[in-house]
């Protein structure tokens, strides 16, 4: 036996509601040798976490191993009694889940839980345990190692909570630790603390680990080898410096291509100069109770000023908590906002959604990050995207339809999709069905909060390929709210970074390079780039991150 | 009301799943229905005839479910008692769920005064015990079946109401919510078009459940003579007045238990079992 973990031709099948049975892993084979660590990559469905989860003997309801072996450590985890397999896990193999947040309990101490598998599996005494425990919060530097253990998860910060989940992990010696997603829900600044934190322990106590992801420049730094997935098949297995250089499979290659942003082509530009669209000044929106001064008392945005021109985009970016959704919604009426003025096509606007005009509300649209939760359900794609065009243009059945038609086309779905509901369309669909019922307003200005962060890299990079298309052909502007500072290099005009509700710094994409404010800088260079180098590369200043990181 | 089921117990037509529990309890609340329905045509004997010599009289040919205590014959009072107790029992539930569920919704879309002045006012009610209620205004404004009905309706709107809320509270803060706010769309649009669709199903679930709560609420106030009056009567009625038939075992005090039962129970196995579409298009 040379490798820990030896999965051979592995077949997991899931039963639907209908009683048809699904081949969702189709032959899988896989080796982890000791210490190493693997990452398993593709896009959402792809099969990647359901592996990962095999590697425990776990299928999830519905699911079910029905052929090949698992070896991990010498036992064929398929074919052990579910007693036996849950003598391992904890032990042998740990799981640090994608959302640490929804993982811990909230009335419990994070001490408490983090010891909780030695006493579950009778490993150690509990006071061995939290001196351990303590080593393992110093080890993924992680602040007042001491003293966190007694306080609840609420308290610390997300960051925080993930290199936690990977102290419990990590509590009873695993020879395997199993990462499903663990940096996927973090800011950029807070990824490399918990990246560093991961790599640090896993290479000094010679661990072997699953990093289950589909950002491949964060699998880069991290992973010996990567494993790409797609539709339950293993497309491509190798080095990680061979996947990102020599990949051979053409679906790597898409995914290697996302992450090139193609420089966009500024507009010539038009006989008058640039119009302004909308413009935004001293903006202050917030939440709390309204103080003596009308101020409320939390600011998220705080005295905002901006300026989007006519067939232009503005890039709003910053990390989650620094008011950017807040503006987007102040702008849009939906959060009203407490001062300031906003001026749209000339004129004044009303900061309620209620009080605005029904043509004011027509032009200015907003899109969602969630396109899950965007959509109703219980509708079809046909209702949802017809409904703007009853509501502002009262057009006629036949008209409806018709125009439902071009939508469609315009968003490069097939037509027949009209007649299904949003659970029955992929991620990227449902997020163009979202883009088309903005679209159907006729809107001079589309709002775009997130549109991209919920999506896999190559459905990402599509769609803002289609938003730029669109913009092409429709001379729309857009106000482009992301974390994800490629995604904002690739369309926008100008970007806007926010902190803490205020605005930071405006540059232009060409001048990313150099931004002049230190959290700019701190911000840029924080996006993780393909080199696999790039982490242990990266120097911060110690300075900038005391005072702009949230450790 | 577990979902759970092994999915060999389960069929399939037209795009849904459906069990065998759930196709049998059908049958038996369809079969009350049309009795309901057609009970003036095929009721043996006028109601309030006495054909019968003796009282408590046995199942023989002729009296199928033998006679009551005065000797009327009991198949002909079930078959109308039907009449009453689903025909009361519909009317009230229509009227205490339509009004509970647009007012939760209402409450729950607006938010503000109105949610904070609705839900205090409907809680309040809640706290009054139900056949109390009924007792005061019965008492007050005598017996009739409009009376009943609407007794039974405003026993039953808080219950409504709150379930409604609740349910139209976790869709309020779905962005699609906000997406027809921003478009500018009325309060009406927003509950019959948004809300509605997506709750439709547990609402339905409700409605099944605060019938049978009426059903039992309407026997049980029969029971103690606050329901109809002589010489009609719904099922609980006329397990009040063959109440003294217990001891001889007379079939005029069982039947209309079991038709109770019966009636109550299938709604409650057919809300357990209802069917359920299919999503696997490819099946």
């Amino acid at each position: 036996m040379t490798n820990l973990v030896e999965v051979r031709n592995l077949r997991i099948e899931a039963t639907t509601d209908a009683g048809r049975l699904v081949e969702i892993i189709k032959g899988v084979s896989l080796d982890i040798a000791d210490g190493e660590i693997v990452a398993l990559i593709g896009e959402s469905g792809s099969g990647k976490t359901t592996v990962a989860l095999s590697l425990m003997g776990y299928a999830r309801p519905g699911c079910r191993i029905t052929g090949g072996e698992i070896n991990v450590g010498g036992k064929d985890m398929a074919a052990l009694s579910e007693k036996e397999r849950a003598r391992s896990r904890g032990t042998d193999i740990a799981y640090v889940p994608q959302s640490a947040a929804a993982a811990f309990n909230p009335s419990s101490t994070i001490m408490e839980q983090t010891i909780e598998v030695t006493r579950i599996h009778d490993l150690m005494p509990p006071e061995q345990a939290r001196k351990r425990a303590v080593e393992l919060f110093r080890a993924l530097s992680l602040p007042d190692p001491e003293g966190i253990g007694a306080r609840y998860p609420h308290q610390v910060s997300g960051g925080q909570l993930q290199r936690l989940a990977a102290a419990m992990a990590l509590i009873s010696d695993p020879k395997l630790v199993i990462f499903d997603e663990p940096t996927t829900a973090l800011d950029v600044t807070t990824q490399i603390d918990v990246l560093k934190a991961f790599k640090s322990v896993m290479r000094a106590g010679g661990i072997a680990g699953v990093y289950v992801s589909h950002d491949l420049a964060v699998v880069a730094q991290i992973a010996d080898r990567i494993v790409v997935l797609k539709g339950g098949e293993v497309q491509e297995t190798g080095t990680t410096a061979a996947i990102l250089s020599a990949a051979k499979n053409p679906y790597t290659r898409e995914l290697l291509a996302a992450f090139e942003p193609k420089p966009r082509q500024t507009q010539a530009d038009g006989d008058s100069g640039p119009k302004p669209l909308l413009r935004i000044d001293n903006l202050t929106a917030g939440y709390g109770p309204v103080k003596p001064d009308g101020q409320p008392v939390i600011r998220a945005v705080d005295s905002v000023s901006l300026v989007v021109e006519k067939g232009r985009n503005l890039g709003v970016i910053g990390e989650s908590g620094c008011g950017k959704s807040t503006l987007a919604r102040a702008i849009a009426g939906i959060h009203p906002a407490a001062a300031g003025d906003i001026i749209f096509d000339g004129k004044q606007l009303e900061r309620a959604v209620a009080k605005r005009t029904r043509d004011q509300l027509r032009e200015m649209q907003i899109v969602f990050q969630y396109a899950d939760t965007a959509l109703n359900p219980a509708k079809s794609v046909e209702d949802i995207v017809s409904r703007p065009l009853v509501f502002y243009h009262r057009l006629d059945r036949q008209a409806r339809s018709k125009r439902v038609d071009q939508l469609l086309d315009m968003v490069r779905l097939p037509r027949a999709l009209r007649y299904r509901r949003p659970s029955e369309l992929s991620g990227g669909q449902k997020q163009r069905v979202n883009f088309a019922r903005a679209l159907a307003a006729d809107p001079k200005l589309i709002i775009c909060d997130e549109i991209t962060s919920a999506l896999d890299t190559v459905v990402a990079a599509a769609v803002i390929e289609l938003l730029k298309e669109l913009q092409r052909e429709l001379g729309l502007s857009y106000i482009f709210i992301s974390h994800d500072l490629s995604v904002v290099e690739a369309i926008c005009d100008q970007i806007m970074v926010m902190y803490n509700g205020e605005r930071v710094e405006q540059i232009t994409p060409d001048k990313v390079k150099a931004p002049t404010h230190p959290y700019s800088k701190l911000l840029f260079s924080s996006v993780p780039k393909l080199d696999p180098t790039w982490l242990d590369g990266l120097v911060r200043d110690p300075e900038l991150v005391n005072q702009y990181g949230h450790r | 009301m577990t979902m759970v089921r092994a999915a060999s117990s389960r069929r399939s037509f037209l795009g849904h799943s459906y069990n065998l529990v759930g196709v049998a309890a059908s049958l038996v609340i369809l079969a009350w229905t049309l009795i309901a329905i057609f009970a003036p045509y095929i009721v043996p004997h006028p109601i309030g005839n006495i054909v019968d010599d003796d009282y408590f009289g046995p199942m023989r040919q002729g009296l199928w479910l033998g006679s009551d205590y005065l000797g009327r014959d009991m198949l002909s009072r079930v078959l109308m008692g039907a009449r009453y107790t689903v025909g009361i029992s519909l009317a009230a539930v229509s009227i205490a769920c339509f009004s509970g569920v647009v007012l939760g919704m209402t409450a729950a879309v607006t938010g503000g005064w109105l949610d904070t002045c609705l839900s205090r006012f409907l809680d309040a009610m809640t706290s009054i015990p139900s056949k109390l209620f009924g007792l005061v205004v019965v008492a007050a404004v005598g017996s009739s079946i409009p009376v009943l009905i609407l007794t039974l309706a405003v026993i039953y709107i808080p219950g409504a109401y709150r379930f409604t809320r609740a349910l139209a509270v976790n869709i309020n803060t779905m962005d699609f919510m906000t997406v027809a706010r921003v478009r500018g769309e009325s309060t009406v649009y927003l509950i019959g078009s948004e809300i509605l669709p997506n709750i439709i199903r547990p609402v339905l679930a409700d409605f099944g459940l605060r019938f049978v709560f009426i059903v039992l609420l309407l026997s049980g106030l029969s029971f103690l003579g606050l329901g109809l009056q002589p010489p009609l009567a719904d099922w609980g009625a006329l397990v009040r007045e063959n109440i003294g038939g217990l001891p001889f075992a007379a079939p005029a005090v069982i039947v209309p238990s079991l038709a109770i039962a019966s009636l109550t129970i299938s709604i409650n196995l057919l809300i357990d079992n209802l069917p359920q579409k299919i999503r696997d298009r490819n099946a």
